[in-house]
């Protein structure tokens, strides 16, 4: 397919700008003149609406496609949150009239207010900041919260414990807040080994980093004597909510005893997703951090006034802009409305039950490293593939987008090699989802009886298989006209 | 798996190898950690006079499949790095022992070495964690 600068023609427009009024020229500063050709391509409106329809239609979304990438629940995003999100009323605010005169931005204040209510009531946490932008920025921000603590309190911390099944983004984020991370592995059961994390506990640790359930999709049985073990040591533990849909209405981060958690409401609570997002990051805290949450944040007068707090007594200080992704955030409190209570503990039930379901029906087909009731994701490895017809989980991706499906997420988590993290979410039906167990159980199949097939595949993309190394290694970035 | 060793060579658990000459060593990483890597597509040029620790955070390493930091076999002071990797990083892949190796280092205590693995010893770990 060729890109738009090669379907331009000289001198076709899509729009009539009109006749440039005599003497504009010259009021222009001449330093504000352009000087070279403005290397647009010049097509017209039909031209520009074919081809990005076209390049639509080629893409995976979930609008299109079964999207069972692990670890990043890509539920659908229904549309009613764009149809309110795309509302004037919203569309149409500016973030600054909130600090000039709140009265003409009460309902977008109210938006703010009640997500962050029903955010902490569905984490059992006491203090919220929706400024993060997503999930990684919401994690600094939680550690930076961290920090702020035990600074508070005359501590200094050195460490921070991550479990190393982790995201990659816990490290990073516990070491751009200034810690040094102890990765510690998880034992034969997937969970963080206990015996090595008493070992290595000392006064000297911030925090413990804990993704419940974990990036294997499981859940820590012994989560509440990690939590017993951090009060010892005045460590605080945090929570990477990356998987809350797993125990929406289940359980509550702040009742297990976490003081902090980051939601990805792109993720649980269904905004758009990845590079169609933006993203949202919200931290709640438990009661001994709500005062070092970043400011501003949106409080309530006895007469039902919304307006902007400030007087937060040792706040970090602002983490982004205003109040972070307002559309998104307002996409998210009409995606929790529209389910309630129920509605939410029925996400996280059919998103458990989905997951199981794949596991025990491909169980016969892939290794399962840790074989016990999973979450909402269970993760399979290709090594039996590899060893019986040297097909590696990056050929059985490659197989599955032929067949119609975006891959689950591969080589991750790092503890297991070769593997295939399957999130299926609850927004699937289960013809859906026997469909694509049909799909894996014929590339497990193809795989030995003919390896050839699934290592060419894909066979009916417009591009096959793009060199990824090369991809790498000769990072370009420009585009030569 | 196949996992080719050095001769020669000692080894970490976290799959680094160290040829050691006189005073300095020679560090890379196994054939074991190429082949998990796969296609390697970037090594961070480390600071040139940098003391390290060993088995300490040493430079980060980037493959189409993961970003993995690389730790320092022994402790020393970073003399040089292979800048024939810049252009072509999968000399790491092709020739992991010899023409992949990534940094010199000017050992500060060479004692360390009773801290590393034999060729016997790593053929056994690498093998047992398959």
């Amino acid at each position: 397919m060729k890109h738009i600068f090669e379907k331009s023609v000289p001198g076709r427009t899509g729009v009539d700008a009109g006749p440039v009024k005599q003497g504009t020229e010259e009021k222009l500063h001449s330093r504000l003149r352009r000087k070279t050709e403005s290397l647009l391509p010049e097509v017209s409106e039909l031209d520009v609406v074919r081809h990005y329809v076209r390049l639509s239609q080629l893409n995976f979304s979930v609008d299109t496609h079964f999207y069972p990438l692990g670890s990043c629940t890509m539920k659908y995003n229904p549309k009613v949150n764009e149809t309110v999100a795309a509302l004037p009323g919203f569309a149409g605010l500016h973030p600054l009239m909130a600090y000039l005169d709140d009265s003409a931005v009460q309902g977008a204040l109210d938006v703010i207010y009640e997500l962050s209510s029903l955010l902490a009531e569905i984490t059992g946490m006491k203090g919220v900041t929706t400024q993060p932008y997503a999930g990684a920025h919401g994690e600094l921000t939680g550690i930076l919260l961290m920090a702020a603590y035990h600074r508070n309190r005359g501590k200094s911390k050195k460490y921070v414990i991550v479990p190393d099944e982790a995201h990659g983004t816990n490290p990073a984020s516990a070491a751009m807040a200034g810690y040094s991370v102890i990765s510690i592995p998880v034992n034969r059961d997937g969970s963080i080994d206990r015996t090595l994390l008493k070992e290595k506990m000392n006064d000297e640790v911030a925090g413990i980093m804990l993704t419940l359930p974990n990036t294997l999709g499981i859940f820590s049985r012994e989560i509440r004597e990690i939590a017993e073990m951090a009060r010892e040591h005045d460590a605080l533990l945090y929570n990477d909510g990356a998987n809350l849909n797993a125990i929406l209405g289940k359980t509550r981060p702040g009742d297990i005893g976490f003081d902090i958690v980051h939601m990805n409401l792109h993720k649980t609570f269904s905004t758009p997703h990845g590079s169609g997002g933006p993203g949202g990051g919200v931290v709640a805290v438990s009661e001994r951090l709500t005062g070092f949450l970043p400011t501003p944040v949106v409080g309530r007068s006895a007469e039902g006034r919304y307006y902007l707090d400030f007087n937060v007594k040792n706040s970090i200080g602002s983490v982004a802009s205003f109040f972070g992704n307002f559309a998104i955030l307002l996409r998210a409190l009409v995606y929790i409305t529209m389910l309630g209570r129920e509605g939410l503990i029925d996400v996280s039930e059919k998103a458990v039950l989905n997951a199981n379901y794949i596991r025990v029906k491909l169980k016969e087909y892939y290794d399962l490293p840790y074989d016990r009731t999973c979450m909402h994701e269970c993760v399979f490895s290709a090594k039996r593939q590899v060893q019986k017809g040297g097909i590696h989980a990056i050929d059985i991706a490659k197989a599955l987008i032929e067949r119609g499906f975006h891959p689950p997420t591969i080589y991750f988590p790092l503890v297991v090699s070769e593997a295939l993290m399957i999130e299926p979410t609850e927004t699937e039906s289960k013809e859906t989802i026997d469909e694509f167990i049909q799909a894996m159980i014929e590339i497990a199949r193809l795989a030995e009886t003919d390896p050839e097939r699934i290592r060419s595949a894909p066979g009916n993309t417009p591009v096959s298989r793009p060199d990824e190394a090369k991809a790498g290694r000769e990072l370009k970035l420009t585009c030569n006209l | 798996m196949d996992i080719s060793v050095q001769e020669g060579y000692y080894y970490t658990n976290e799959h680094e190898w160290a040829k050691i000459e006189g005073g300095t060593a020679r560090i890379g990483i196994t054939d074991y950690a190429q082949q998990k890597l796969g296609d390697i597509t970037y090594v961070e040029p480390p600071e040139i006079g940098k003391e390290v620790e060993q088995f300490e955070f040493l430079t980060g390493i980037e493959s189409v499949k993961a970003a993995s930091d690389i730790y320092a076999p022994l402790s020393g002071r970073i003399t040089a790095f292979n800048d024939a990797l810049e252009q072509s990083p999968e000399l790491i892949n092709k020739s992991p022992y010899e023409d992949g190796w990534i940094v010199e280092i000017e050992l500060s205590d060479p004692k360390e070495v009773k801290n590393l693995m034999s060729v016997k010893a790593y053929k056994e770990y690498a093998g047992g964690l398959e």
